[in-house]
């Protein structure tokens, strides 16, 4: 039997909606049954107290007070290093050899898995910069991990300048840096900021990175200096599922929920952003 | 004595040649057009009169541009200086995305300037100037993209005159406008060449016969022929320059 044109249309059309949603339903399941399963767990005495009972009970507090610092540090660090080398590549370093292996130096940087980058953060910070397992050192091993996402978020975002703005500028006897500080960079910077939001908000969800350079196993108590070890949401899940016998599921579903909130917000954040400049943005 | 001194220049960019031996002498506070066909390197002769083309990757520069007596191709021009003397208007309006006063203040501002009563009457001189003052007194705070595209460009020359230029490079500052834009952007250039020494490069030779007072026509990156702008169209010398501004080919 030979199929009519119009039949094949819709077959094609099926298997290529099938495929799109196949996509969309692990993000619904897995929210379904976080949120089903998490949701009984949460209330404020969660949210804000310490655990107790060798985490079986109590609060999840000082894990996200950890990720909230480790967020932090992460932006403080990743964000003026990422956007200082985003405007040399883009608006001061000429085309050779060299820029062409730091922007493959920059795409390789973002393969390489998260392990690594905690057993590179375990070597260089916490032992060889003796900076011990410290928020420090685990701010650092992550602001290493979302560099790349952030300079080139940043690149994207300083070439989206119309070429015109800065020409305007310098003919006025603007200099170079003048220009990019006063003309080139406010109007990069929501592309920027969009970029970074992302990159930390993947940064916030990792384990691996942390692991070994800044998470406590249990630390009923915040930290008190970038030189103390903290909590950290994922690693938290982690000991939870795997390490402490005969916890309430509540909790595990719990703490998840509330991780993958925290980066929804984080990613939520990003797009309202974003959103913003589309609306003011007219050339 | 010309403002501007043109010796000797040649232009590559990489292997191709895009100014071959070109020499001219603009007079100050005159209007002087350059004309030819697309890629004849009009354009690229303005840019070299206030260093733009320096912003251009591989491009190398021989010969001298003389600007009041003094050869802007050193090693030591400073070219934060020579660009506040030789301003430009490009082919497209382009303000900045910020407010019309802020438009205007920005180059004033940079410079230097942060009393706010001194910059209001910068702005205020600035936009006389150009005629938006009457229209935009009471709305300096627009947002200057949501302007018109000729007042866009009418405020583009209000944002250069604030900066106080001796020379105005106009790179077909008209071709995003529709006649009666043009018309009154050339009225406006007219009124500015009492302070200024224009250069403008155009396409439309009506325009350069109209606003200019000398004429340079240039054909593959050589200058054919200069002179008075009424001699250069009712009598050229060349007999290229005749068949271009008889609509030969163009």
């Amino acid at each position: 039997m030979k199929l009519s044109p119009k039949w094949k249309q819709r077959i094609a059309f099926s298997v290529l909606g099938l495929a799109s949603v196949v996509v969309i339903v692990p993000v619904i399941v897995i929210f379904s049954i976080l949120i089903e399963k998490g949701l009984p767990a949460i209330n404020w005495e969660f949210l804000t107290a310490m655990p107790r009972m060798g985490m079986r009970a109590g609060g999840i507090f000082p894990a996200i007070a950890g990720t909230m610092y480790l967020v932090l540090g992460t932006i403080v660090v990743a964000l003026p290093l990422g956007v200082l080398a985003a405007v040399y590549l883009v608006e001061y370093a000429r085309q050779n050899w060299m820029t062409r292996m730091i922007e493959v130096a920059i795409v390789n940087l973002a393969g390489v898995p998260s392990v690594v980058y905690g057993l590179f953060g375990l070597g260089l910070f916490v032992i060889f910069l003796k900076f011990g397992s410290s928020i420090l050192a685990g701010s650092l091993t992550l602001s290493i991990m979302v560099l790349p996402v952030i300079i080139t978020a940043s690149k994207e975002a300083l070439s989206s300048v119309p070429q015109s703005f800065r020409e305007a500028s310098l003919a006025l006897g603007v200099s170079k840096w003048q220009t990019i500080r006063c003309i080139v960079l406010p109007n990069a910077l929501p592309g920027i900021l969009t970029g970074t939001i992302l990159g930390v908000s993947r940064a916030a969800g990792e384990t691996a990175p942390i692991l070994f350079t800044v998470a406590a196993f249990y630390l009923p108590r915040l930290p008190k200096s970038v030189f103390d070890q903290c909590m950290a949401l994922p690693y938290h899940l982690y000991v939870l599922s795997t390490q402490v016998p005969n916890v309430n599921p509540k909790i595990q579903y719990g703490t998840a929920l509330v991780l993958v909130a925290l980066v929804f917000i984080l990613n939520f954040l990003a797009i309202v952003v974003r959103a913003h400049i589309r609306g003011k943005k007219q050339w | 004595m010309s403002m501007i001194e043109v010796k000797d220049l040649n232009l590559y960019y990489g292997d191709f040649q895009a100014l071959i031996d070109v020499n001219v002498n603009i007079d100050r506070r005159k209007i002087t057009a350059l004309i030819g066909p697309s890629g004849c390197g009009k354009s690229t002769l303005l840019r070299t009169l206030n260093r733009m083309n320096d912003l251009i990757d591989g491009v190398r520069i021989t010969g001298s541009v003389i600007i009041d007596g003094e050869d802007i191709y050193r090693e030591k021009t400073d070219l934060i200086r020579l660009r506040k003397k030789v301003g430009m208007v490009f082919q497209r309006p382009n303000p900045f995305p910020l407010s019309i006063y802020d438009n205007i203040a920005y180059g004033s501002r940079i410079h230097g300037i942060r009393q706010r009563g001194e910059l209001d009457r910068i702005v205020e001189t600035a936009l006389s100037r150009v005629h938006l003052w009457e229209d935009f007194k009471d709305r300096l705070d627009r947002f200057a993209l949501n302007l018109s595209l000729e007042q866009q460009q009418r405020l583009c020359i209000a944002r250069l005159i604030a900066v106080t230029p001796e020379v105005v490079l106009m790179d077909e500052p008209c071709s995003a406008l529709d006649p009666v834009a043009t018309a009154n952007i050339e009225e406006l250039m007219y009124e500015l060449k009492k302070d200024y020494t224009i250069v403008i490069v155009t396409h439309n030779m009506q325009q350069a016969a109209r606003v200019s007072d000398r004429t340079g026509f240039m054909l593959l990156g050589r200058l054919i022929e200069y002179g008075d702008t009424g001699s250069v169209f009712t009598s050229p010398r060349d007999k290229k320059t005749e068949e271009y501004i008889t609509g030969r080919y163009g």
